[in-house]
């Protein structure tokens, strides 16, 4: 029997915006019969911000609150706001879910970023990108990198209660774990910079073959980059640099610290800024400065 | 609130002729059989007592009767004592559809290395005896068949089988936990090596069980040990759950008769679900079937959250889906018998007990088709 928290049962036995949304403004499916479970979630945005939202689930108790907790999230959210929510806050906001049951949690998350990819016109590809590992349950290596990463996971069992590859024939299973020694090797790598500091490396960067980029994974991509690799550069040399916007392909900052003159601006501008995203996220990328 | 205990194959209650029995072995007649005075003597021969009753259910002899821990117990012992007597032999053959303790077992040997037949089953769940007799050979140690599923009830023809593991002169354990005391079985016409039962599916407590092995059968102790059980099962003798176990095969036997109100009971709460309800269908072979286990399976949801709200009105059930194994794949059994997945995920099991009455599936018949029809609601496939 799982135990399962009273909002879990709650959510489950009163789920909030059960139904459809005729007029959507964005859907999004995942899941399928063969997996067990599947999410449809149908979103109203009005100027960017989600104003309804609403679900169908197949699945479990879990699925049915993961997704009745998701809704409640979002709701009133903007849409880059939502696209924050982590699986692990869908679980949070359920008190917390039993570990085989994670998945659940994971496919709310994805379930908003495919309505979202759907909101802004882009594929609505249901798995990300990459090779697929689990032939049972279509789950690919980049899907699997990710949840390692972003949820600590630090073995075969935790990537089968949270992605669920793995969990059905058992074929994959070394492949898993090689995919998990290689993943944690590279989260552990402490590049040692100069000033002695270790550098945290982004998922991003640790996934080896980098797809063509949907606006969504690009500002996450420039705000990880710009995070982790550009302000301790900036910082040690006494400067400092805040993320502004993101349009597109243009990124525009603001510049703190020494960097006083025209000709050293500049220099951090394009010579590190623009030059460390283009390499790091995109070669089309250009950096502009937002005067205070 | 009403409470129907509609999970029989799982656990029964226990019966209280059968808490009766037990009672003064769990209070003043606490002796070890083994030692030597009259409250020692008392014990040994309530062992004893039980020994015969349960030989009597299975038509057996009391000195074929090993009292174990459990069915699970009984069935890793047969594996080990088959393989162990026979040195020459390697060769296993099970099917897919078991229960996990004999499935488990199967595949460890296979992990050693030891060749392993799994023979499959068609869409009713039924085995194909031209298979059974096919996979049968001289290098053959053990031919382990159920005797009825726990899942969907289907009986198999342990009989048949049996008779060509016979003429082989291949040894055979039959897992009959889901069938005895619910079907007839006379060990004097019925030529298997072991059998395997379990006290808690028939109203006896959980922690008792037995391996019946044939007279005249060469046999190696899985549990080692002290000298109890003639040598061939160690540990202390477990008396009061031993004497419940012999005083609810006695109750059984004197009650075969009821299971056919049973079957009754189990045929109007299915065929009226059936009615109530589009899209299910019954898994299992509906001709040869435990009297009281119905599986059916509801198209487009998943059972575990049938089960949960079946809680909710006192409802007590089982699911083969995924979600309620904590594996991530539904019942093995329905995916042996190619049950489609959009039905695998939404099966659930109900199986009666004598205790059931006609008013439990009148309030089966009441409380579960709103249920199924709110949870289709929710989902995005009906």
């Amino acid at each position: 029997m799982w135990q399962y928290t009273d909002t879990v049962h709650d959510h489950f036995l009163n789920p909030r915006n059960v139904g459809v949304i005729e007029d959507a403004d964005a859907v999004g499916e995942v899941g399928s019969l063969a997996c067990g479970d599947a999410l449809k979630l149908y979103l109203k945005i009005d100027n960017g911000r989600i104003v309804d939202a609403r679900f169908q689930t197949f699945g479990c108790a879990s699925a049915i609150a993961s997704s009745s907790a998701l809704t409640e999230l979002i709701k009133g959210k903007t849409v880059d706001e939502a696209l924050k929510v982590t699986n692990k806050e869908i679980a949070d906001y359920l008190g917390g879910l039993p570990k085989e049951k994670m998945h659940c949690s994971v496919m709310g998350q994805e379930a908003l970023e495919a309505a979202i990819r759907n909101w802004k016109g882009e594929d609505v590809v249901v798995q990300e990108a990459g090779e697929i590992i689990c032939k049972c349950f279509g789950v690919t290596d980049n899907t699997v990198r990710r949840a390692i990463w972003e949820n600590g996971l630090k073995s075969l069992e935790d990537i089968i209660d949270y992605t669920k590859a793995g969990g059905a024939c058992g074929q994959c299973h070394d492949k898993l774990q090689a995919l998990l020694a290689e993943t944690l090797a590279r989260m552990q790598v402490k590049e040692v910079d100069p000033g002695g500091k270790p550098t945290g490396k982004a998922f991003e960067e640790i996934r080896p073959a980098r797809p063509k980029l949907t606006n969504l994974k690009r500002m996450q991509l420039i705000m990880q980059v710009l995070e982790n690799e550009i302000r301790p550069e900036l910082q040690r040399s006494g400067g400092d640099v805040d993320l502004v916007d993101v349009d597109g392909n243009k990124v525009y900052v603001e510049l703190h610290g020494q960097n006083q003159g025209d000709a050293a601006r500049r220099q951090t501008l394009t010579g590190v800024i623009e030059r460390t995203l283009r390499e790091k996220v995109e070669n089309n990328i250009h950096v502009f400065e937002v005067s205070q | 609130m009403k409470y129907i205990y509609l999970d029989n194959n799982a656990t029964t209650q226990v019966a209280p002729e059968v808490l009766e029995a037990m009672l003064p072995y769990l209070t003043e007649e606490y002796g070890n059989p083994s030692s030597m005075y009259a409250l020692a003597g008392k014990s040994e021969r309530a062992v004893a007592r039980a020994r015969e009753q349960v030989a009597e259910l299975l038509g057996a002899e009391p000195d074929e009767i090993i009292f174990t821990s459990c069915g699970t117990e009984s069935d890793n012992t047969a594996f080990y004592s088959a393989l162990e007597t026979q040195p020459g032999r390697e060769h296993l053959i099970t099917t897919r559809v078991e229960h996990a303790a004999v499935l488990n077992s199967a595949r460890n040997y296979e992990q050693k290395g030891l060749p392993v037949t799994w023979l499959g089953v068609d869409e009713f769940g039924r085995l194909n005896l031209d298979e059974v007799e096919q996979a049968l050979s001289a290098d053959t140690a053990l031919l382990s068949v159920m005797y009825a599923n726990n899942e969907t009830g289907t009986i198999f023809p342990v009989p048949q089988i049996a008779a060509l593991a016979a003429e082989r002169g291949v040894q055979m354990l039959t897992d009959a936990v889901q069938a005895v005391g619910k079907v007839p079985i006379n060990l004097k016409e019925l030529p298997v090596t072991y059998l395997a039962m379990s006290g808690h599916k028939l109203h006896a407590p959980k922690g008792v069980g037995v391996l019946y092995v044939r007279r005249g059968t060469r046999f190696c102790p899985f549990v080692k040990g002290g000298h109890q059980e003639r040598g061939r099962r160690a540990g202390t003798e477990n008396v009061p759950y031993i004497v419940g176990l012999g005083k609810a095969c006695e109750l059984a036997m004197n009650r075969f008769h009821e299971e056919d109100r049973v079957a009754g009971l189990r045929d109007r709460l299915e065929k009226g679900i059936l009615e109530l309800v589009p899209e299910a269908v019954v898994n299992g072979d509906v001709e040869n079937r435990l009297p009281g286990t119905t599986n059916i399976s509801f198209k487009h949801i998943e059972g575990e959250a049938i089960l949960l709200l079946l809680d909710r009105v006192g409802i007590m059930a089982s699911s083969g889906s995924a979600c309620t194994s904590g594996s991530l794949e539904p019942s093995h059994v329905l995916r042996a018998m190619g049950v489609p997945y959009t039905y695998a995920h939404g099966s659930i099991r109900l199986s009666l007990s004598r205790y059931n009455t006609e008013d439990d599936v009148d309030y089966v018949l009441r409380e579960l088709p709103p249920i199924i029809k709110r949870l289709r609601g929710i989902s995005p496939f009906s």
